[in-house]
């Protein structure tokens, strides 16, 4: 055999037709659509005149500046949260600033049936079970949420948690902030009503709650006539896991306080971390008793021209707490105040007048307390209280409290107007403070190390900005941390009188947005927004980037109550019905558009477990749940696994359905129970 | 036989050579080299892309085709395929799939061994390399268009969806999305690969032709 050149020939020919034929054919493939593509979508509209539209519209030149400054258009995405308490929703708004538009409504404390939460939902009904029994044994279905409290690390918020306590029932609320759902209620096993809270320390070590009316701890009963021996105070230091994302009942605490009604507290920062301070009103002891022809709380608890400033060493409390100095209330350690004073865990600083706001200046330096019926916010000093628990002090209060002398504890007292209630903090050195009856936001200067932030002289009134109507609290861009950010302040007003459009008696709450990013005089209020749900009170604002929410659960069968993937969820392609006797467990996916099974066939009388799991990773992709006449509605979202229980007491066909709009096909996403009725499945047996 | 194997592998690089000789002789050995090393690392890259894009998916929605995986947004896609009743994605070309890594390494080795090959042979040892890229473009034709042409009639949007063939390159429209398709690095390497052998054998051949001529 015998090969040349001339025999290879053919080889690289057909090589080379081969290699043009297969680009023909990519051409041609190319080309299959080509004509189908997208055209553009045309620019609408053309440039309108700006003025003729505010002419028409009534809108001067600053309402257009205030606009510019707070619309956000369409895809644009906030620059801060605010999360601000429900009130008597007992739930948390989550609200976008500058747009002042809400985001979402958190159910903490209520059952609220879009988000599935008390409708079924397993994780859901345990929360509320575990989050406190009404007084005939259902579990507690309202709050009224105060305090919102944004976990922190090293003084910052670290947006991870947020806490928020209910003061009707004495209760603190868990949110994790990687799905926004409420993971823990915990209850306070002494007492029956808080406002101190919640408040974190710098590291989300303890969560602060602090008490409200007095009452004798443990929820014993003892004549009125009792009050002084009888009825106490408290404070409690709720010990946060943040691994496992839950408080540690186990390992927190209470100390016993006098029987005055503690307030509002705040944790100490850098040089005073490892304090807490609380203001507290009645010291009087009033008892009430109007209907007796006695004063009234409201002037009972307002005869006093000073206060108490209630001075904790949270550090040393917890090494008496650890040390097993303590006793069991309900079954609850709580540092006796015999003990509290002995080992110098609490002090008193005299504060005018039935205060309110206690609030501790970024630096930790201070701590301002606002007079509520005395004009003035009085600023205390911490190197000074310091030095006075230092030096010792012989005065002290019918309990035995060592009260220290308001003289060398008092740095400045600056004049605001009538009514001052709470104060947040900017980064130019300036503190805002709220004044109810003036229905103003005072923006004020701070001396110390903010005294070089600003040109104002330190500790003086620099202006007033006048909200409608009866402000309440006040909240700075991160203005509870070390570093705020100042930009923008929320002012909750109680009152909207006006404001908004006739809705009958009841009327909105008004968030009014201030922008504070000027010095001096230069403080504008920029939007009003109101919210039609409960009273707030306190909100705190959060740089959006410090917030990293989940799209969908990390992984399909992700149970939210343990955050973590479980291992009897549905799958695909295993579903199925289970029987064991009277028991039936129902293994259900959920994609769009449909449910399997479609049918489920059980008999009247049966336990009923369901298990569902939305098998969807598309962000939005959220399914509902319900079963006519059974009262369950669940919410499953991307990945979550939801369980619910029933007795089919009721028999008949029950049609179940995707309560979501999740697809053009949304509607045919159902199925059919049919529950057999009791004397025909016997029969059939 | 000696004389059929000699004639086969072709001459051997002659032991003394010029600066320029040297040159002439190691270029195609390079380009060959290169071609290998580029067709044995297209393996771990993407070769194609589809994007498909809806006004309820702002980001898009994609898929991305290595030489023996789907990677992306699969099972969204596969969810929404299942209303005009496609077969899920992961259902073509399994077999490709699970024998491609094999199959590239041996397109590879034949690349590597026609650099011992001086005779016109060697092209028949790249051959499949050179043909790979297109091979890899028209079995995702045949898929495609198997897939878009067979769907299953009892789909809940059967109806209103003609059987359709995506688009392999550039863009095209099905129900509401817009469907964006894209040679990806691995591809594109490929085809580099495919340039540089050609180039590898023709200065291979102009090398060594010389030498044939000479005997």
């Amino acid at each position: 055999m015998r090969l040349n050149r001339s025999s290879t020939r053919p080889i690289m020919l057909i090589t080379v037709l081969m290699i043009m034929a297969a680009m023909a054919v990519l051409i041609v493939s190319c080309r299959d659509n080509a004509g189908q593509a997208n055209t553009s979508a045309q620019v609408a509209g053309a440039t309108e005149d700006i003025n003729a539209i505010a002419e028409a519209r009534g809108l001067t030149p600053t309402d257009i500046a205030n606009a510019v400054k707070t619309y956000t258009p369409s895809g644009k995405h906030d620059e801060y949260y605010l999360f601000a308490s429900g009130g008597q929703s007992g739930q948390v708004y989550v609200i976008g600033l500058p747009s002042m538009r809400i985001v979402k409504q958190i159910a903490v404390f209520t059952p609220e049936p879009w988000q599935g939460f008390g409708y079924g939902a397993e994780g859901t009904m345990n929360v509320l079970a575990e989050g406190g029994l009404a007084a005939d044994g259902t579990p507690l279905t309202w709050a009224d949420t105060h305090h919102p409290g944004l976990s922190e690390t090293n003084g910052e918020y670290d947006g991870q948690f947020l806490f928020i306590n209910d003061k009707a029932n004495a209760r603190v609320a868990v949110i994790d902030l990687r799905d926004f759902e409420v993971k823990q209620i915990v209850k306070n096993p002494i007492t029956l009503s808080d406002h101190g809270g919640t408040f974190v320390t710098p590291n989300t070590d303890w969560v602060i709650e602090g008490g409200q009316y007095g009452m004798p701890l443990g929820n014993e009963y003892s004549s009125i006539e009792n009050y002084e021996s009888d009825y106490r105070g408290m404070i409690t230091f709720w010990k946060f896991n943040r691994e496992a994302g839950r408080i540690a009942v186990d390992q927190s605490f209470a100390i016993e306080l006098p029987p005055y009604w503690q307030d509002l507290c705040d944790s100490g920062k850098l040089v005073s971390d490892g304090w807490v301070f609380c203001n507290s009103i009645n010291t009087e002891l009033a008892t009430g008793g109007v209907e007796l022809g006695n004063p009234p709380f409201e002037s009972g608890a307002s005869q006093n021209d000073m206060d108490f400033l209630h001075i904790i060493n949270l550090n040393k409390a917890a090494e008496v707490y650890a040390a097993g100095n303590y006793e069991m209330i309900n079954d609850f350690p709580v540092i006796s105040l015999d003990t509290a004073i002995a080992e110098g865990l609490l002090y008193f600083a005299p504060e005018p007048k039935s205060p309110h706001g206690s609030d501790v200046t970024p630096d930790g330096e201070f701590v301002i307390v606002a007079g509520k019926l005395d004009p003035h916010v009085t600023v205390f000093g911490f190197d000074k209280i310091m030095a006075a628990i230092e030096a010792g002090t012989s005065d002290t209060d019918k309990y035995g409290v060592p009260i220290l002398d308001f003289d060398s504890v008092m740095e400045a007292q600056v004049e605001l107007g009538l009514g001052p209630l709470h104060t947040q903090f900017d980064n130019k050195g300036y503190a805002y403070t709220s004044l109810f009856l003036d229905s103003a936001v005072a923006r004020w200067s701070l001396g110390g190390s903010f005294d070089e932030l600003n040109e104002d002289p330190p500790w003086t009134l620099v202006t007033k900005t006048p909200v409608q109507y009866n402000i309440g609290h006040l909240t700075t861009a991160e203005g509870d941390t070390t570093t705020p950010d100042g930009n923008y302040l929320v002012a909750m007003n109680k009152w909207a009188v006006d404001r908004f459009m006739p809705v009958g008696p009841l009327l909105p709450q008004n968030f009014q947005l201030l922008d504070i990013s000027g010095t001096g005089t230069d403080m504008p209020l920029i939007y009003d927004m109101p919210l039609p749900d409960g009273e707030p009170h306190y909100a705190q604002i959060i740089k959006a980037d410090k917030i990293k929410a989940w799209d969908v659960y990390p992984e399909v069968g992700w149970d939210p109550h343990t955050q973590s993937v479980r291992a009897d969820a549905p799958k695909q392609g295993e579903e199925r019905v289970e029987r064991d006797g009277n028991n039936v467990t129902v293994y259900m996916t959920a994609i769009r558009s449909h449910f399997t099974p479609e049918r489920v066939e059980i008999k009247q009388g049966d336990h009923v477990t369901w298990h569902i799991t939305n098998v969807e990773r598309a962000l939005d992709a959220t399914h509902g749940f319900t079963i006519p006449d059974y009262n369950i509605h669940v919410s499953i979202e991307p990945g979550e696994v939801v369980t619910f229980e029933f007795d089919a007491v009721q028999d008949g066909v029950f049609s179940y359905y995707c309560t979501e709009f999740c697809s053009a096909l949304h509607l045919e996403m159902m199925g059919y129970m049919m529950v057999e009725p009791s004397d025909q499945a016997s029969a059939n047996d | 036989m000696s004389n059929f194997f000699k004639k086969i592998i072709g001459p051997r690089t002659p032991q003394t050579l010029d600066e320029h000789e040297r040159r002439q002789f190691h270029l195609p050995n390079v380009l060959l080299g290169i071609a290998a090393v580029l067709l044995l690392a297209s393996m771990f890259l993407p070769y194609w892309k589809m994007t498909l894009k809806a006004p309820q998916y702002p980001g898009g929605l994609s898929v991305e085709v290595y030489v023996n995986r789907l990677t992306g947004d699969v099972s969204e896609i596969d969810g929404l395929n299942h209303y005009i009743g496609m077969r899920p994605l992961g259902e073509a070309a399994q077999l490709e799939r699970a024998v491609s890594m094999v199959a590239v390494g041996a397109l590879v080795l034949l690349v590597l061994a026609a650099i011992f090959v001086h005779s016109p042979w060697a092209l028949l040892l790249a051959l499949p390399a050179i043909l790979w890229p297109f091979i890899f473009i028209a079995d995702m034709y045949f898929w495609m268009r198997h897939f878009g042409l067979n769907l299953d009639p009892t789909a809940p949007l059967s109806s209103s969806i003609e059987p359709f063939v995506p688009p392999i390159l550039g863009t095209g429209m099905v129900g509401q999305f817009e469907t964006i398709a894209s040679f990806q690095i691995g591809l594109w390497m490929a085809f580099l690969a495919v340039a540089l052998i050609l180039a590898g054998l023709y200065y291979q051949r102009k090398a060594y032709k010389p030498l044939v001529d000479k005997s």
